[in-house]
């Protein structure tokens, strides 16, 4: 296959970027988005040219360190991956494609493609976790029975990798489908019941801080998400919160 | 030639750890505020060793390359965990499970750590459970168990493919906690360069932070290294792009010995490589073969059939298809650890019946759990007179229960549905049993730098068993670490802070700037990739899956080639004081072109087949792997001399007290 790529460049943080055209060819439809993007680098450092920087690691869609807006979608055209499973088979040969960093404001360009995402490490600071210490003498693992549904619908919500394809899909740049993901994972088991609402308060405050914007219910956070995090997370973490900011009062 | 007393505490075996955690030293809680402790590397040991030291009171700092502490490649994990808990009522014990790893690990561990290992696999799931992990249960609300190879038991917990994940974002959670406390200093898209030693002891890193291209320097009471394998010496491999041994490469070069390098896990079930851009290559969990049947045509007409598209493998009669594990090894069938069934695969390919274009590839086939899962669902929801059909699609929603995300990342790379059509599956690097040498304190050669995880060599000898990973990532930095690490530091509760001024740092820092210098004005013609390809390819040719004296003597001299002529000829584009990633993929080629080196010389000093390492020379009538225990059962513990030639073997003796010396078998 043949491509032409128009790809954001930026030197750095405070350079403005722009939008650069590239053309690759010979790209195997078996090889990944990636593995394109990899064979375009390899020539650019070859024609000694400076190779375009993005986020990568385990090119697998587990770790959540890829990202890419391509042609206007996070993680580009295909549904439930991330860019990094995207295979050149879902274009066509001679297409145009479009490729940009993830746009927010709390998310700012490091360099090209690749965002600062430690607000969300900031956010997870905040509250997602149980305050419990390491010991060797915890409960018994099975002390405390859970439910299936509870510990499946906690798991749905674990599965969230961190990647921010939400916020970028987002018309106002929110986290609240990342947010949310991690309140209910903890809030709907019993050990992290007992601070679930001051979870959600710090959490929360946490993401006002870093600048992500309000949640308007349009759910294309949903229909982005790689790992199918659903709204109904986000009703959840309306709950705990109001429920909090009500006793709290 | 030495031999390394790794300060094994006296007394029997089950009573070794404690009595050693009641005997050593404590650090008082005022004390630990005044000490710093650097962990370099966030997966499983390191995420867990920074927030329990931090717990505990010490200033931790913590260091990775990603852009997260969340996205350490432990995070890739799929199947799951091994803990002695017997809650299946299988005769499960810790005896069983030290039993299963040292023989799994063909009897090249050590005894007293895997014994060690194996008491606390409990506890590891009862803390995960308390931090919120997301374990799978059944319907009585309780904790559910799969089973792995090489073992009889069922002892295995997991959420659902994504173990690791979970277990990853449980330590990272606590660590998230000490961070928000300042206990712990987060330093994401940071690399360790270097190790820095005062009168010989470690007492600092040089890192280079990755955004700003600025070359840092860190003082600490004590440094433990937790950055996994070196996997990607192989370039490609199940491991993460960015997994690297630089940093365990680094304090081998500053006195920490490094053991077994040639023992590595080739994995049976990884999804077959389809072309020349292949950047990595992916695992399928091993727990699929609790319910898949791997095969090949019984006949030769039948691959090519296959092959050309002329037949479907579905289509294929059952009684002529070989089903070459159950064939081999009726006891453990499917079952078999690791390298067995890595090697049966490569034995069946190599024969000439590999499925695919390649001929490398076999099937992993479903359709007969289908139908199991299936009947059993058909009778639990009372439906009388199943059709076949009906019958195979409630067996595939159960598989899908079990196995959904592995069956939709087999789809997404392949482009073929595998609940129609049988999985295709071929070995790949997967992970590296060698690593830095540790005492039973998990403290390395050099006086105050630790290694833990992956990074070590202590607990798989010469084979991991699956499962087994995790387990040892969180044992190490849950439960070793933080009691041991307190031994070492009582001695230094008046050292107060420490200077970065010294001459030490100054002049670590100076080198690895000048070595950052040379490979930026190299203005070589080669991209880095070129030559990481170049070295991978040697190594899967001559150091990979089947090794002899001839391969291995002409990879270590291509590879000392490939290593001159990297330095010659390397290009890495841009600057030093920007985001760079040629640069630090540079700087990490250049490692792996030294530990290569060492890898092939270790597998050629080790004339006897164990585990993931065999030796064309030493094999049994019916080709399976042949130790000599009489020769080879040490450690061997490479220190580094200057130069991967140099590099002067010492040995670990390896006694068995507990377990009996036997030729492993599985039939």
């Amino acid at each position: 296959m043949d491509l032409i790529l128009k790809i954001w460049r930026q030197k750095n943080k405070e350079a403005k970027g722009e939008l650069k055209t590239y053309e690759v060819k010979g790209v195997s439809p078996d090889s990944s988005f990636l593995e394109m993007l990899d064979v375009l680098n390899d020539d650019l450092v070859n024609k000694g040219d400076e190779p375009v920087a993005f986020d990568h690691d385990c090119r697998e869609g587990i770790c959540g360190m890829c990202s890419l807006y391509i042609n206007g979608e996070a993680h580009g055209p295909d549904r439930a991956i991330t860019t990094c499973q995207l295979h050149m088979r879902k274009f066509k040969d001679g297409d145009t494609i479009y490729i940009e960093p993830w746009r927010a404001a709390a998310f700012p360009v490091v360099k090209d493609l690749v965002v600062d995402r430690s607000a969300f490490d900031r956010i997870m600071a905040a509250g997602g976790f149980v305050s419990v210490n390491t010991s060797g003498n915890t409960q018994d693992a099975n002390a405390l029975p859970i439910p299936k549904d509870d510990a499946d619908k906690a798991f749905d919500a674990a599965t969230c990798i961190g990647c921010g394809a939400c916020v970028a899909s987002c018309k106002n740049a929110s986290a609240m489908l990342f947010v949310s993901a991690k309140v209910s994972q903890l809030a709907l088991l019993p050990q992290g019941r007992v601070e679930a609402e001051r979870r959600a308060i710090h959490m929360v405050e946490q993401m006002d801080h870093e600048g992500f914007g309000n949640c308007t219910n349009t759910g294309a956070c949903e229909v982005e998400c790689p790992k199918g995090i659903s709204l109904e997370n986000i009703a959840r973490l309306n709950r705990e919160y109001l429920s909090a900011a009500i006793k709290a009062e | 030639m030495t031999n390394l007393d790794a300060k094994i505490p006296e007394g029997p075996i089950a009573e070794k750890w404690t009595n050693h955690k009641n005997k050593i030293n404590v650090v008082n809680p005022a004390n630990k505020r005044a000490i710093d402790v650097i962990v370099v590397g966030t997966g499983l040991a390191g995420g867990s060793a920074a927030a329990s030291l931090a717990e505990l009171g010490y200033n931790v700092k913590a260091f990775c390359f990603q852009d997260s502490p969340r996205r350490a490649h432990s995070i890739a994990a799929q199947g799951g965990i091994n803990a002695a808990k017997n809650y299946q009522n299988d005769g499960d014990s810790t005896y069983r499970l030290f039993y299963d790893t040292v023989k799994g690990g063909d009897y090249r561990s050590r005894e007293a750590n895997v014994y060690r290992l194996a008491e606390v696999s409990a506890n590891i799931i009862d803390q995960c459970v308390a931090q919120g992990v997301p374990f799978a249960r059944d319907y009585g609300g309780l904790l559910d168990n799969r089973s792995f190879g090489g073992v009889l038991v069922s002892r295995t917990f997991y959420a659902k493919g994504q173990t690791g994940q979970q277990l990853l974002l449980g330590a990272y959670s606590a660590m998230s906690r000490q961070i928000g406390k300042g206990k712990i200093k987060m330093y994401n898209r940071h690399e360790m360069l270097d190790l820095v030693k005062i009168d010989g002891k470690a007492r600092g890193i040089i890192a280079r932070d990755l955004v700003t291209g600025q070359i840092e320097r860190h003082s600490a009471h004590a440094v433990v290294i937790c950055s996994g394998g070196y996997g990607n010496v192989f370039f490609l491999s199940t491991n993460a792009m960015g997994s690297n041994a630089t940093a365990a490469w680094k304090i081998h070069k500053k006195g920490a010995f490094f053991a077994n390098p040639c023992y590595t896990q080739i994995h049976p079930t990884c999804i077959p490589r389809s072309g020349e851009h292949q950047s990595k290559l992916t695992l399928m969990s091993e727990s699929l073969r609790n319910d898949g049947r791997i095969w090949v045509p019984k006949h030769l007409k039948d691959v090519e059939a296959i092959r050309s598209g002329k037949m479907k493998p579905t289509q294929l009669k059952e009684e002529d298809r070989d089903y070459y594990l159950e064939r081999r090894y009726p006891a453990f069938g499917n079952l078999v650890p690791r390298d067995v069934a890595s090697r049966a695969a490569k034995e069946r390919c190599d024969a000439g019946f590999g499925v695919n274009a390649t001929g490398e590839a076999v099937y992993l086939d479903f359709s007969a759990a289908f139908m199991r899962y299936g009947k059993e669902k058909a009778n639990v929801e009372g439906i009388e007179n199943a059709s076949e059909a009906e019958i195979r699609k409630l067996g595939q929603g159960v598989i899908e229960a079990k196995y959904g995300n592995l069956f939709q990342m087999y789809e997404k790379i392949v482009d073929q549905n595998p609940y129609e059509t049988p999985m295709m599956i071929y070995p790949a690097v997967h992970y590296t049993m060698g690593g830095v040498w540790v005492d039973y304190n998990l403290m390395t050669t050099v006086p105050g730098c630790y290694c833990l995880g992956e990074a070590n060599f202590s607990d798989h000898g010469a084979n991991r068993l699956g499962a087994s990973a995790l387990m040892q990532g969180l044992a190490d930095g849950y439960f070793v670490l933080p009691y041991t690490i307190g031994d070492y530091l009582a001695n230094d509760i008046r050292t107060g802070p420490i200077s970065i001024d010294s001459p030490e740092f100054l002049e670590a820092e100076k080198e690895v700037k000048d070595r950052l210098s040379k490979l930026i004005n190299n203005k070589g013609v080669h991209s880095v990739d070129y030559f990481h390809k170049k070295l991978g390819k040697v190594m899967w040719d001559k150091v990979g899956m089947a090794r002899n004296e001839k391969g291995l003597k002409e990879a270590i001299t291509e590879i000392r080639e490939i290593r001159e002529q990297f330095w010659k000829e390397v290009r890495v584009p841009g600057s030093l004081n920007e985001f760079n990633q040629e640069l630090e993929k540079a700087e990490r080629v250049g490692d792996f072109l030294e530990l290569g080196e060492l890898f092939a010389m270790d597998a050629l000093q080790r004339t006897e087949s164990c585990g993931g390492h065999f030796r064309e020379e030493s094999m049994t009538e019916e080709g399976e792997a042949l130790r000599d225990d009489k020769n080879f059962a040490f450690v061997a513990a490479w220190e580094y001399k200057g130069d991967p030639k140099d590099a002067v073997l010492h040995k670990e003796a390896l006694e068995f007290k507990d377990i009996e010396l036997k030729q492993r078998s599985y039939k």
